[in-house]
């Protein structure tokens, strides 16, 4: 079924792309604790995008994980343009891990009851490890937002920046209805307000102020393949070994 | 031929590579033993994290034990039919866990709560006046403490 197979590169793009932002932190975090951490959420999210695509290998007849994820072209790619962003300062990148974590949880929350039986059990395992993700994002929200003037200043901003790039994680897949009358996935609607209702008690807590959608398809155009312009550059680094013999054994 | 009970005693050799104290049954990533016809066997099992970068290397040990008794067949299978939990730990995984110096994860009725994730006991003084500092740790499994009784600080295997 096509729309499941889109759907499942979608979350799969959306975590391989955001993991190897992640890493980038590797060995540039601001405490020891923070390169830890966004070192371990880069594994955990290049591990299940590796699983999702594993998912779309056997039960599919998509190409093989490692093919999949190395050797496609920009436009292929479904990812969703808040994942494309470079990492820019630390609380641009803190922003974006609470408000992408957040809506994974309350994704794969949804789909533990998903009628993919495979799927619904992964799903279980990564419900559980995400907790920690956004137990961290919660952590650094209230702790910067109730720092100092500056560091308040700079997390409204970041929110300010990410929240409205935020609205492209629900763009749904061509055919979602068949998705939803399968018992797949409840739709990106459904998760949406999900989604809102869990962030909105922890940025208040955090004493900042959630902004305001005015128009919320501004950044859709990633379930599609038309990404921003830090997709291809990324891709390019991402996969600079791999195309150096894409037929080697690892 | 062997059988499942001695697997699963052959199993009790291979270890964790990233904490060689416990095995893979003791952590529970074993879900499925399965002695067949035609003298075949078929281990079913399963990551303690989905991006675990162990687990094709446990896979391989498995491999070799089960091997080892004699089957003409051996297959070892990675899924997520039963997930990991760390309710799955065993009693003696505990107590290994806690020799390793790494204090245990609570046992848990399904979800995690934040009280699951808090005053987790000091492997070296053994109180429970500690402080998380990071959720993430130097492995997936793991996560940063401080104990405010001793000072020191410490690991956790995580509640998951």
């Amino acid at each position: 079924m096509q729309s499941l197979k889109d759907f499942l590169y979608t979350i799969a793009d959306d975590n391989l792309i955001l993991g190897h932002r992640n890493s980038e932190w590797t060995g540039l975090g601001p405490v020891l604790e923070e390169d830890i951490a966004f070192s371990s959420m880069a594994q955990d999210k290049v591990g299940l995008a590796y699983q999702l695509y594993q998912l779309l290998h056997t039960d599919m007849g998509e190409g093989h994980p490692d093919k999949v994820a190395f050797n496609r072209t920009e436009t292929q790619f479904k990812c969703c343009h808040l994942v494309e962003y470079p990492i820019g300062e630390y609380d641009f990148s803190l922003v974006r891990h609470f408000l992408f974590d957040h809506a994974a949880f309350a994704r794969f929350d949804m789909l533990t009851k998903s009628a993919y039986p495979a799927l619904a059990q992964l799903s279980v395992k990564v419900r559980g490890e995400l907790k920690y993700h956004v137990l961290h994002a919660d952590t650094w929200m209230k702790k910067l937002g109730k720092g100092t003037e500056e560091s308040k200043a700079r997390m409204q901003t970041a929110l300010n920046e990410a929240f409205p790039l935020a609205m492209g994680i629900f763009e749904p897949v061509d055919m979602e209805q068949e998705l939803i009358q399968h018992g797949y996935f409840e739709g990106e609607a459904v998760l949406k307000e999900r989604w809102l209702a869990s962030i909105a008690p922890v940025i208040e807590a955090a004493g900042l102020k959630l902004p305001e959608i005015v128009h919320d398809k501004t950044s859709y155009g990633g379930r599609k393949g038309y990404h921003t312009e830090y997709l291809a550059p990324l891709l390019k680094e991402m996969t600079e070994v791999f195309s150096i013999d894409p037929e080697a054994e690892w | 031929m062997a059988t499942e009970a001695q697997i699963l005693m052959a199993l009790q050799e291979v270890k964790d590579p990233e904490i060689p104290v416990i095995s893979v049954v003791d952590l529970g990533i074993i879900t499925k033993i399965e002695v067949g016809e035609n003298n075949s066997a078929k281990v079913t099992m399963t990551p303690t994290f989905v991006g675990c970068p162990a687990i094709k290397h446990m896979q391989h040990e498995v491999q070799i034990a089960v091997e080892a008794l004699g089957f003409d067949t051996v297959e070892v299978v990675v899924d997520y039919t039963t997930p990991w939990n760390s309710n799955m730990v065993s009693e003696r995984g505990l107590q290994q866990l806690k020799d390793f110096r790494l204090s245990p994860p609570k046992r848990h009725c399904g979800t995690i709560s934040m009280a699951d994730l808090e005053n987790a006991q000091c492997p070296n003084c053994f109180g429970h006046n500690t402080t998380l500092l990071s959720p993430f740790g130097p492995t997936l499994c793991r996560a940063m403490f401080k104990c405010n009784n001793c000072g020191e600080g410490f690991e956790q295997f995580k509640a998951v």
